[in-house]
């Protein structure tokens, strides 16, 4: 804004003027390249959604969604399975992590800063806690499905299923459950626990009349990430759904989610055209995930600035 | 977390003791209603407490059976044959994963010379230079690329980039290698590296650049002598969060990279052909073989999750470190 201001300044040394200009022309310069930088990443951007949408939306028909693949290595057929298996393994996924994830941010931000907890062992058990949280946060999902193989496939005898599957995927988006729901619950005013404290509630129904609904926006945010992420998620099912094209029939049936047969069409079938199809369902998703989670953030700003 | 808070903990407060105290003894009703909602309110902190640490038991229980899986593997084939031998033949017993050492790392090196550059170039755009309008355009792509699911990467990848890199002739050029999981690989880790170094642009404080401005600098100037050098720690930050997510990368590799266990070199006389080379990664490794591994060429198969796993602790711990000491930096300077 001052610098804009900088062309009206009067100078009367010419060597000034001239540097000043070369600064100018130099600034320019850089600026059309960073330019640049942004717009080559909306092309990108718009290259891989369009490319895979047009492709993809050649396939794309009702019948398609609605028939099964028909397996084997032929490629035919639809993903109705596939959508149905994806569908069950988000809500599994999301029946254990989301109480547990919630359940964790509460602790981390309205208990672990409590007077009371003089404990030096527990002040420790926190804060190793929150340092678990940022290392789970960053291991890749092979590890997470290596993980899932080795316990929950193996050792524990559930087999390639959809229960091996939910509880590793868990494990995955636990950290990103956690983390939004504390932000979510920084954002609850102090004054709201005051008030709530001082009308005699305990914390406990301060947190859950007056603190939770109050964070129930972002919490959801975070339950809607998690959603997008099972959905992207395929190395950590790779490795613990087994990948039968059927619907699973039970918890311990394996079978295969969306992105999964997108490999298996691109890999093992080469049918690329069914492939892009699955693909540019996966991207509608994900789009609208993204939209939803926007709108909830747009209120969620106008709501703070508002109030 | 939030000190201010405790001061009002109905638990410090005299009306509240629930042990010896008792003080609302004339109200038998009350002190029963009373009792049962300090009993539910000490249930709920235990089992919030119990969720808390379970981020623990976790990370434990991840370490845990990764190793002891690979148990196996170190005890029979050794610590230096694993990590310094090239040859990978489960078929005979050879299980070196120095050739998949030299892929995660050639592939993740391809896609950071390729995807840094733009990727900071896009973190400043966005922190300091777009207009309103165009941000509130170019941050939602940016997320959007982000939630793209990998495997719809490797798919652009093997349609549209392997059978363009086919057409250059170099002997032995399949498409599938290096270059083009590098190339995907770049447009996967754009969204992180942008995002990560725009918040640390956007960290540094408006002072700074006011003071620069006022001196007469230019607003360039301003950007690589006063806003960058500040906000260094977070940057290299990000880039560092970047090769953490391109070594950890794994069904986008398996789809482009070719798969074929050899070490990278050169096809021809020019240097530059070892990009046209086929790989493997250690991501790759794993999830290919996994499924159907048993004894030593399944605990090998754990132990390259074990390098995996030690090579992101280092990376990730080094860049919470920058993030910490940029933070840090900035409060005392601020102060």
């Amino acid at each position: 804004m001052i610098s804009e201001n900088l062309h009206t300044v009067q100078h009367n040394d010419p060597a000034t003027l001239r540097n000043l200009k070369l600064r100018t022309t130099y600034q320019n310069v850089w600026f059309s390249i960073m330019w640049l930088a942004g717009v080559i990443t909306l092309l990108v951007l718009l290259l891989v959604l369009g490319y895979v949408i047009i492709q993809g939306g050649k396939t794309l028909n009702w019948e398609f969604l609605t028939t099964p693949p028909r397996g084997g290595l032929s490629g035919e057929g639809g993903i109705s399975t596939t959508l149905g298996t994806s569908l069950y393994l988000v809500s599994l996924t999301l029946l254990v992590a989301t109480p547990l994830g919630v359940g964790a941010a509460i602790y981390l931000i309205e208990y672990a800063g409590e007077q009371s907890l003089t404990s030096p062992v527990l002040r420790a058990l926190i804060s190793i806690a929150n340092f678990s949280v940022e290392t789970l946060a960053g291991i890749p999902s092979i590890i997470y499905g290596l993980f899932g193989y080795a316990l929950f496939v193996s050792t524990l005898q559930f087999g390639w299923s959809l229960l091996s599957a939910s509880l590793a995927a868990a494990c995955l988006v636990l950290p990103t459950i956690i983390r939004t729901t504390e932000e979510a619950l920084l954002t609850v005013p102090d004054d709201y626990r005051r008030g709530s404290l001082a009308l005699g509630a305990t914390k406990w129904q301060t947190l859950y009349k007056v603190v939770l609904p109050a964070s129930l926006p972002g919490i959801i945010t975070g339950i809607i990430l998690s959603v997008g992420r099972i959905i992207s998620e395929t190395a950590v099912f790779f490795v613990t759904l087994g990948g039968s094209h059927r619907l699973p029939s039970s918890i311990m049936d394996g079978g295969r989610t969306l992105a999964l047969h997108l490999y298996y069409l691109a890999m093992d079938t080469n049918a690329f055209d069914k492939a892009m199809g699955t693909g540019a369902v996966l991207i509608i998703l994900i789009v609208l995930i993204n939209l939803v989670i926007d709108i909830i953030s747009r209120k969620l700003t106008a709501k703070v600035r508002g109030g | 977390m939030r000190p201010e808070i405790s001061e009002y903990n109905y638990q410090a407060s005299p009306f509240f003791m629930d042990g010896d105290a008792k003080p609302m003894k004339k109200h038998g009703g009350v002190e029963h209603q009373m009792s049962g909602r300090i009993i539910a309110d000490k249930t709920v902190k235990y089992i919030l407490f119990i969720s808390a640490i379970l981020s623990i038991v976790i990370v434990l229980a991840i370490a845990f059976f990764i190793f002891q899986e690979s148990l196996q593997a170190w005890a029979e084939i050794g610590l230096s044959d694993i990590l310094f031998k090239a040859v990978w033949r489960p078929g005979q017993d050879q299980y070196g994963i120095l050739a998949m050492i030299v892929g995660s790392v050639a592939v993740t090196f391809g896609a950071i010379l390729l995807g840094v550059p733009l990727a900071i170039g896009s973190a400043i755009f966005l922190g300091e230079i777009a207009p309103k309008s165009v941000q509130s355009v170019l941050r939602p792509a940016v997320q959007l690329l982000a939630g793209i699911p990998s495997v719809v990467y490797g798919l652009f990848g093997m349609v549209v980039l392997v059978p363009l890199i086919r057409q250059v002739n170099v002997p032995g050029n399949s498409g599938y290698g290096l270059l083009a999981a590098s190339i995907v690989l770049a447009v996967m880790i754009l969204p992180t590296i942008t995002s990560v170094a725009e918040d640390a642009i956007r960290a540094v404080p408006d002072g700074y650049r006011s003071g620069s401005l006022a001196l007469g600098a230019t607003k360039w100037q301003t950007i690589t002598r006063v806003v960058l050098p500040a906000g260094k720690s977070g940057i290299m930050a990000a880039i560092i969060l970047g090769v953490g997510r391109a070594l950890g990368e794994t069904m986008a590799m398996i789809m482009v990279i070719g798969n074929s266990v050899v070490f990278p070199k050169p096809l021809a006389a020019n240097p530059l052909t070892f990009f046209f080379s086929q790989a493997r990664t250690l991501t790759g490794n794993i999830a290919v073989e996994i499924s159907y591994a048993t004894g030593v060429h399944e605990s090998a198969l754990f132990a390259t999750g074990v390098v995996l796993f030690a090579l992101i602790i280092i990376v990730n711990a080094s860049a919470r470190w920058l993030i910490n000491r940029q933070s840090s930096i900035q409060t005392t300077r601020q102060g």
